[in-house]
């Protein structure tokens, strides 16, 4: 690798060739202060804060997009750079509402650091407000079109990396708009609802719809009996909403925590995930057995679901009819668990936390109302879960730790992987390979489909069937494995699709400042809670093995279908369908 | 108005021939040089180019043999030659000129830059509002291609090149040569982050040399001729001839092909029939992003590097007289007001700062504006020099800086008091 030296405000430093001005800066201990600029993204250079002055060159270059060459000689802080930056992030925050004390990101936007940063006193030019109106069409994604300060990084993550390609930029100049074709809502288009975009989002212009204060109220009331789940993502990273490393805030702080917040019950969506393992191994069993539609492919990822109904409606008939770990739970709530502990079910008010906003929309959908209400009645993300854990005056780190209440808090280290991509495989293996061959699993390791690679592969031997089997992660993954199954190149028994980079751990409800490296970071927490885990095979986990002797019955069974499968609806990829029925 | 010193070279078929028809241009010496051309190697064609001197006349003045030779040697599956034709300078219709009435040399020119670089495929990028011009091109590339003069194997050379014609939708920015790149990729018209340079990564990602309709128009002449010839007409480092465009409060206006070392004196005056309606107040050269230039500067040749160093610019030659009667801050706001419109809005010192600058002089010619908005504007026009992703923005605040500079009285004079 041929190494160049380059000297920035006098300090020498050595580099590969091709390095941007901005890593060596990043280099050499001079940070470079950046706003497009999004380390999983293509380089834009349209917010022109990273600009520096090249010696030779007249004009100023930005940093995230010029490569270094021998002997270049860089300042990136002189007078007139800093002076350019200021009147740039002036430029910026007069077309930009100034209402940082009460806004969904405020100490936690990258414009307002700036700002901070950058010792902005005084804005010269005259404030501009554009009074879009508020984007509330989507139950799971918000938008404040006025905070946009078009960096089209939304519009990046949504072609590129899911390819449902909802964003687009109107008109031009100072006119300039991002949002969804014809400025229709996000609702009213093919969104999926993952919530990428918030997370791609350096400012408050697209946001999670906050739903903490329905679930104050709920917990005020005292007629309500507020029972809570937690996706496994949650556990891993909350810890980063307070300052802590993925995986570093104990599990039963939070539940502590919650209990602290006036939730009556405090349950595990792993406990579900067991349960979903169950039920879908044993389908999967079947279609193999019965000559079933293969490949069979998972159903937990709401944002994948509705990306297979916009675009891929030709594979409804492929997904598992399992619903996701959150709504079996949110059916067993208001029905055994109702019955065990004795509880009115019209009274239960069933709240999920999750790192996942695609599951505000899935909580809402008609299908999910088999207890005879509403099955889940709010869904939270880890972010709002902190609002509520701050307003409430809980110091986290401090609490003493507490633990789940039966009967739905017990769970195996296969219910904690399914945050991971490849996680629902390797769980649904971990039992299907037992289920199948009669052996005791030794390795129960399936490190072929673990880890942030876009498409991963693997052939499982079950007692002699060669089972192929592949996972995906991001709905952009997930068309690429679909066109080469509809093309007849690739054939799978299983599949796992996760509609989020990373899987859910990646998602859209997620704690601001989520990328890839994060991503590998909390990857490693979920599976090293795993290896801690007593037990890591859901057919092991004595909860399940109860709740099917004295409820279910058998795995696909009556009740299962009643209470924990569901069906599927083909959506229009486009905009105004009449045949449609989404709201 | 007969200006002794006009030469028409890249205007010599102006109404002299049919532009419908090939027969015409072929009697009047045409598509010799493409001939000649495949007769040469492409490296002598563009030694040739480069003996020249030639540079291009969209406004950048880039050296043309140069930007060829960046190209030629490159190995890919495809390269392209796009021809800038989406002439937006206001003031400005000198491609036009050689679209409706010579549109053969245009096709001829990019039949040997195809064949100087290793490129089999051409577009050509009309602006949407020259419908005419498209037309004019079109049934050009259609009887060539019945002639043999384009299409497979030409002439039986060997070469294969055929052109398209591909429409802008009106907007300015489309003149940027990233931003035509993406139009004809059917993408938003905004200018691309370089490098990479269109060159080496540029339509669907290969190699393709942009010119301008005017720049390509002096191939075949320079081909015929030679290179050396070409070099001895006009100034020494931007020889040939320039077409301007005379607008404004000017007795004749008419265009003009002059050789490069004219004077803006001449120009106005000699080939212009001197100021009407008023005395010379001030002249823009080079459409909306050129220079606002006062009487002192009349006597600066025409050439690129000249009116560079007087602090203006030749851009598209469009020459634009304004008599003492006019509003000098009137007009322009109304120059600022045109790069609001236009800007793209995908940076932020172009997309924010034009509206601003075009405020400013709104304010300005009000009475409203402070000594403490005007040095904002300033400021505001110097950051956007330097920092704007494309020459759209970083020359937008030209006619304000020029006016600044040349005819500070007579904006100051309208601050707030």
């Amino acid at each position: 690798m041929e190494m160049v030296t380059v000297n920035i405000d006098g300090r020498k430093v050595e580099v590969p060739k091709g390095t941007t001005i901005l890593d060596a800066a990043g280099k050499a201990g001079i940070k470079i202060p950046t706003l497009c600029y999004h380390p999983d993204q293509t380089v834009k250079a349209n917010c022109r804060v990273c600009i520096v002055q090249v010696e030779g060159v007249e004009l100023l270059q930005a940093a995230c997009a010029t490569a270094v060459a021998e002997g270049m000689a860089v300042r990136t802080n002189t007078t007139a750079v800093r002076e350019a930056r200021k009147t740039i992030l002036e430029l910026i925050l007069a077309h930009h509402p100034q209402d940082c004390l009460t806004c969904i990101r405020n100490q936690n936007c990258e414009l307002q650091t700036l700002a901070r940063e950058y010792n902005i006193r005084d804005i010269r030019f005259e404030h501009v407000d554009d009074r879009i109106p508020l984007d509330l069409t989507s139950p799971g994604v918000h938008r404040d079109a006025n905070k946009c300060i078009k960096c089209g990084r939304c519009i990046e993550v949504c072609e590129r990396v899911q390819t449902a390609s909802v964003y687009t930029k109107h008109d031009r100049g100072f006119d300039v708009t991002v949002s969804p074709v014809f400025n229709l809502g996000l609702g009213e288009v093919a969104c999926i609802n993952c919530g990428q975009c918030i997370l791609a989002c350096p400012v408050g212009a697209i946001y999670e719809n906050d739903q903490h204060n329905d679930v104050w109220e709920a917990i005020n009331d005292p007629e309500q009996h507020v029972v809570c789940q937690m996706a496994p993502a949650i556990r891993v990273s909350l810890a980063e909403e307070f300052g802590l490393n993925p995986g570093e805030l104990a599990m039963g702080k939070i539940v502590a925590a919650l209990r602290q917040i006036g939730f009556d019950k405090v349950m595990h969506t792993n406990f579900t995930a067991d349960l979903t393992i169950l039920e879908e191994g044993n389908e999967l069993l079947q279609r193999i057995q019965n000559g079933g539609k293969l490949p069979m492919i998972t159903s937990c990822s709401p944002g994948w679901i509705k990306f297979c109904e916009h675009f891929y409606p030709d594979f409804l008939d492929n997904l598992s009819t399992c619903k996701s770990p959150q709504q079996m739970f949110g059916a067993l709530v208001k029905t055994y668990y109702a019955e065990k502990a004795g509880v009115d079910p019209a009274r239960i008010y069933s709240v999920s936390f999750m790192p996942c906003t695609a599951k505000k929309f899935e909580c809402t959908l008609p299908e999910m109302r088999s207890s005879g209400y509403q099955d889940v009645d709010a869904v939270l993300t880890t972010r709002e879960l902190a609002r509520m854990i701050r307003e409430a005056g809980i110091d986290i780190a401090r609490i003493e730790p507490e633990g789940f209440d039966p009967p739905m808090g017990m769970y195996t280290g296969a219910g904690v992987i399914f945050g991971a991509t490849g996680g629902v495989m390797e769980a649904a293996l971990r039992t299907v390979y037992e289920a199948v061959t009669g052996e005791n699993l030794q390795d129960i390791n399936f490190t072929a489909v673990r880890g942030m690679e876009g498409i991963k592969e693997a052939t499982v031997d079950l007692a002699g069937l060669e089972v192929k089997v592949a996972v995906a992660h991001t709905t952009g993954n997930a068309r690429k494995l679909l066109d080469a199954i509809r093309s007849g190149e690739k054939f799978y028994h299983f599949i796992e699709i996760m509609g989020c980079p990373g899987g859910c751990i990646g998602g859209g409800g997620q704690p601001i400042g989520t990328n890839n490296a994060q991503r590998e970071k909390r990857i490693a927490a979920i599976y090293k809670e795993d290896i801690g885990m007593p037990l890591r095979k859901s057919h092991e986990n004595p909860a399940i093995i109860q709740i099917y002797e004295e409820f279910l019955g058998q795995p696909l069974g009556h009740k299962s279908h009643e209470l924990l499968h569901t069906h599927y609806t083909e959506r229009s990829p486009y905009p105004f369908d009449e045949t449609e029925d989404v709201r | 108005m007969v200006f002794a010193k006009e030469q028409r070279l890249v205007l010599k078929n102006y109404g002299k021939i049919d532009p419908a028809s090939l027969e015409e241009y072929l009697a009047a010496g045409g598509y010799a040089a493409l001939k000649k051309a495949l007769a040469m190697n492409p490296d002598q064609i563009i030694g040739e180019v480069k003996r020249s001197g030639l540079r291009g006349r969209g406004g950048a003045s880039f050296p043309t043999g140069l930007k060829w030779s960046f190209t030629a040697p490159l190995q890919a599956v495809q390269k392209y030659i796009v021809c800038n034709a989406d002439e937006g300078e206001p003031g400005t219709y000198k491609d036009r000129l050689i679209m409706e009435h010579d549109p053969h040399l245009l096709v001829e020119a990019m039949t040997i830059a195809g064949y100087a670089v290793g490129a089999t495929k051409g577009y050509i990028y009309i602006r949407g509002e020259y419908p005419q011009s498209q037309a004019s091109l079109a049934r050009a590339i259609e009887n060539a291609r019945a002639a043999g003069l384009m299409g497979e194997n030409i002439l039986d050379s060997g070469f294969d090149f055929d052109l398209e014609i591909r429409s802008g939708g009106f907007a300015f920015v489309c003149g940027e040569e990233t931003a035509i790149i993406e139009s004809i990729e059917g993408k938003r018209g905004e200018p691309r982050v370089r490098p990479p340079y269109p060159g080496v990564s540029g339509l669907w990602g290969q190699p393709t040399v942009v010119n301008n309709v005017e720049t390509l128009a002096n191939i075949p002449g320079i081909l015929n001729r030679g290179g050396e010839w070409f070099a001895r007409i006009g100034a020494a480092k931007y020889p040939g001839t320039k077409i301007l465009t005379l607008s404004g409060d000017v007795a004749n206006k008419a265009f003009v092909e002059a050789p490069t070392d004219t004077t803006l004196a001449e120009v106005i005056n000699d080939f212009g029939g001197g100021v009407a309606g008023g005395k010379f107040q001030a002249v823009q050269v080079g459409g909306n992003s050129g220079g606002i230039l006062p009487e002192a500067l009349l006597n600066i040749p025409i050439d690129f590097d000249s009116l560079l160093a007087a602090g203006g610019s030749l851009g598209t030659g469009s020459v634009f007289v304004m008599n003492d009667t006019r509003d000098l801050a009137e007009a322009v706001k109304t120059m600022m007001r045109f790069f609001a419109h236009e800007s793209c809005g995908k940076c932020t010192p172009c997309r924010e700062g034009c509206r601003r600058l075009a405020d400013f002089m709104v304010k300005l010619c009000a009475g409203n504006a402070t000594a403490k908005d005007y040095q904002t504007a300033a400021g505001l026009a110097q950051v956007m020099n330097q920092t704007a992703l494309c020459g759209l923005g970083q020359a937008a605040p030209t006619p304000f800086q020029t006016a600044m500079r040349f005819f500070g009285d007579r904006l100051e004079t309208r601050l707030a008091k």
